[in-house]
């Protein structure tokens, strides 16, 4: 009967231990179709400036040139543009939607030219593949790089303080 | 009583001509220009440094389009919300305009027709600007498209509206000496003359005071955004722990040590740093690293 009892209340136990890690974990991750696509933006974005970062580094000479990563980095950066991303933009994961995002609405909205703008970055990261076989040829494209990423951030990304 | 009443008239007599005196709009006159002749090229990278584009072309223009300055820019604040003119060479903005006129514009925040700028045209930082530089950037301008977009008027209530109170404000925060009194290299001392004249990078990176005069004792320690959500960041060595090479290459391709990119207003000013000799770039982050460091 002792026994039982303590089973039972261990059993309960057991079972409210499992309850309440799974709440956790669901708590934790809390994830819905829109917040998994916010993530994926971002790793895309985290893999983007890898890539450009071994480019920078020999532009600015914090680096050493060397043309093979040079152009494996301009490589990756031409594979990451061409991934299609239709699913990374879903309805509903703007700022006005959730947390865990920059995206502003307007990205949506009517008159967006966010296609315009994907479109110029990857023109100049096709540019900067050309070019990435000399250090002059990656000193003259990073610019044209970094004003098209940073003519997306300027109209549709949410400033940080 | 009478005596009294007439001693006290007295005064007030004096003290509105102490105010009329003060705030009289303040011009220079042709000697200031006297034997100097325009570079075109030099007037190219004093646009350029000056960031005039930024506020002047409408907000959505890219690259040649930057150069019609028809004006837009709407510049909120607790005074009322200020937008940027038609600057570009048609009677529309500053066709008929002498490089005198520019320069009284630029150094005295004086128009033409002998009325007080608004602050939210930066001369408070424009004044330390050489005369050279003005005449250059004048014969510059006058190259640019004209543009016969009309000005639109500024949204500004009683009592900030009374043109006249603003030769008050000049009397207070109009300082035409550098803020960074230090031993300077002559690197250093470029970077000042770019940060502190042309730049004007503290009416956005140093905060304010109640009468909107910038506060030097603040300088360049961040501020809220008056163009949008967030902070304009503190770039004082407190924060901006960058090297210098990071500093000029976020000049450059607008490119943080992070590879992450600037956003907001910051990305006009980047269309513009990006056309400047590379000295200059580094010019501007040597000067940087010499401000006092704040929190």
């Amino acid at each position: 009967m002792r026994i039982k009892k303590i089973m039972t209340g261990s059993a309960a136990a057991l079972a409210l231990a499992g309850i309440l890690s799974s709440t956790m974990v669901f708590a934790a991750s809390h994830s819905t179709p829109e917040s998994a696509a916010a993530k994926a933006r971002q790793s895309q974005m985290q893999l983007y400036a890898h890539n450009l970062g071994v480019l920078g580094g020999m532009a600015k000479g914090a680096t050493a040139y060397d043309a093979d990563t040079a152009q494996a980095a301009a490589d990756n950066l031409a594979a990451l543009v061409a991934l299609k991303q239709i699913g990374y933009w879903l309805p509903n994961s703007s700022t006005d939607d959730m947390e865990g995002t920059a995206a502003l609405p307007a990205i949506w909205q009517a008159g967006s030219d966010v296609g315009a703008k994907g479109k110029a970055m990857a023109d100049a990261v096709m540019a900067m593949q050309a070019a990435a076989g000399s250090l002059e040829g990656v000193q003259a494209s990073i610019g044209a790089l970094g004003g098209a990423c940073g003519a997306c951030h300027k109209a549709y990304r949410k400033p940080s303080n | 009583m009478r005596r009294i009443l007439k001693i006290l008239l007295a005064l007030a007599l004096a003290g509105a001509a102490v105010f009329w005196w003060i705030t009289r709009p303040q011009i220079a006159g042709p000697e200031v220009l006297a034997g100097l002749t325009p570079d075109l090229a030099q007037g190219e990278q004093v646009f350029f440094a000056g960031g005039c584009s930024s506020c002047h072309a409408a907000a959505e223009a890219t690259g040649e389009a930057r150069l019609i300055l028809s004006g837009g820019l709407a510049l909120p604040s607790p005074f009322g919300t200020f937008v940027a003119p038609n600057i570009s060479p048609s009677p529309a903005g500053i066709g008929g305009w002498s490089a005198l006129d520019l320069y009284n514009a630029m150094r005295n925040g004086v128009s033409p027709e002998g009325a007080h700028y608004f602050p939210a045209f930066p001369y408070a930082s424009y004044v330390r600007a050489s005369a050279q530089d003005i005449v250059s950037l004048h014969a510059y301008m006058m190259t640019l498209p004209a543009s016969d977009a009309p000005s639109k008027p500024h949204q500004v209530g009683f009592p900030f509206n009374i043109r006249r109170s603003l030769g008050a404000w000049k009397f207070l925060f109009l300082k035409p000496g550098w803020v960074l009194e230090a031993e300077l290299n002559s690197a250093e001392t470029r970077g000042r003359y770019l940060v502190e004249a042309l730049g004007h990078c503290a009416e956005c990176h140093s905060p304010r005071n109640l009468l909107g005069g910038t506060r030097s004792n603040l300088w360049m320690a961040g501020a809220p955004n008056p163009t949008g959500p967030g902070n304009i960041p503190n770039i004082t060595p407190g924060k901006l722990l960058w090297s210098e090479a990071d500093i000029a290459e976020y000049l450059s391709s607008g490119f943080t040590p992070e590879y992450d990119t600037a956003g907001g207003h910051m990305v006009n000013v980047i269309a513009n740093t990006s056309k400047l000799p590379a000295s200059d770039r580094a010019a501007i982050a040597a000067y940087l690293k010499r401000v006092p460091a704040l929190p």
